[in-house]
């Protein structure tokens, strides 16, 4: 058993208007010349220490309990999940 | 409570605190209050959503005992998968809290009861995660067949897919509706150029609750 770091990224899905992202990408980046940036989106981000196996249990321990308890919802939500040991 | 009071003071509400909300058997109805429900931290509704008090709502829903849920009671309805689509911040990024004009279509369920397809009412929104969402393809079924209450287009306070404010099941038995009913009883304090549109529900569900819908 180890301890595993597991960061989840909840964003909205492309596509899905997002306000805020769109002021600050409009209204900051752009407006004070950053014009390589093509794109922005914003997420919520997770940090979980957790404690299992090997990473890949980590990981589908951590997707299961976002999928049953709804840390992000299918219907607008992408999810990202990444583990470091 | 004190709507019931107003407008149909022979039902007999209770206010039940969650916990001890311990049997669906004990109730005729239920509404599901607007507020905030842990913080709406995650998302609004999203934790009651998880709750003992909403899984025992499910098996209501199961056994046909209709259920409202006004504002974060609809919020919690939606993160429960007991009404389809999601929630969004509002599109301007505020808070907003004003009266607003609705048209309720395929009214059908105790809580419409009394409703005309058509029918315009009004009552006021307060919500900053109001941006009702549904994908297109669900749309398409639900504008066939489900109750929605809309936003009378160009008043549309939150950017909300398809104008929907409310939205019930299919035979209208849950019924989830943004805007305040509850403050929406009183011509006293509905301003000027408005109805006071939530009697419609109060007295829908009496009158269903007395002789069937």
């Amino acid at each position: 058993m180890g301890l595993y770091r597991v960061v989840v990224v909840v964003s909205y899905k492309k596509g899905l208007k997002d306000p805020e992202a769109e002021t600050i990408y409009r209204d900051l980046i752009l407006k004070h010349g950053y014009r390589a940036v093509k794109e922005l989106r914003i997420g919520k981000q997770f940090t979980l220490l957790v404690e299992a196996e090997d990473s890949e249990k980590a990981s589908s321990y951590v997707r299961e309990l976002c999928d049953k308890l709804m840390i992000y919802n299918p219907v607008i939500h992408d999810i990202e999940v990444t583990v470091y040991s | 409570m004190k709507s019931f009071k107003e407008v149909a003071p022979e039902v007999e509400a209770t206010v039940v605190w969650h916990k001890d909300f311990k049997s669906v058997n004990d109730w005729d109805a239920v509404v599901i209050p607007g507020g905030f429900s842990y913080g709406d931290w995650l998302r609004a509704g999203a934790i009651a959503a998880r709750s003992e008090a909403v899984a025992r709502l499910s098996e209501a829903v199961a056994r046909g005992i209709p259920i409202l849920g006004i504002c974060n009671g609809f919020q919690v309805l939606v993160e429960a998968g007991l009404l389809r689509g999601a929630f969004l911040p509002n599109e301007h990024g505020r808070f907003v809290c004003r009266w607003v004009r609705l048209r309720v279509e395929r009214p059908r369920g105790p809580w419409l009861k009394l409703a005309e397809d058509g029918v315009e009412v009004h009552m006021p929104v307060a919500h900053g995660e109001g941006r009702y969402y549904v994908s297109s393809d669900e749309y398409k079924e639900l504008n066939s067949s489900y109750p929605i209450i809309r936003y009378i287009p160009e008043q549309n306070p939150n950017g909300s897919s398809y104008d929907i404010a409310g939205l019930g099941s299919r035979d209208g038995y849950v019924l989830g509706i943004m805007p305040h009913p509850e403050r929406a009883v009183t011509p006293l304090l509905t301003p000027r150029g408005f109805r006071p549109g939530g009697e419609l529900i109060f007295r829908s569900i009496s009158r269903s609750l007395k002789s069937g819908w």
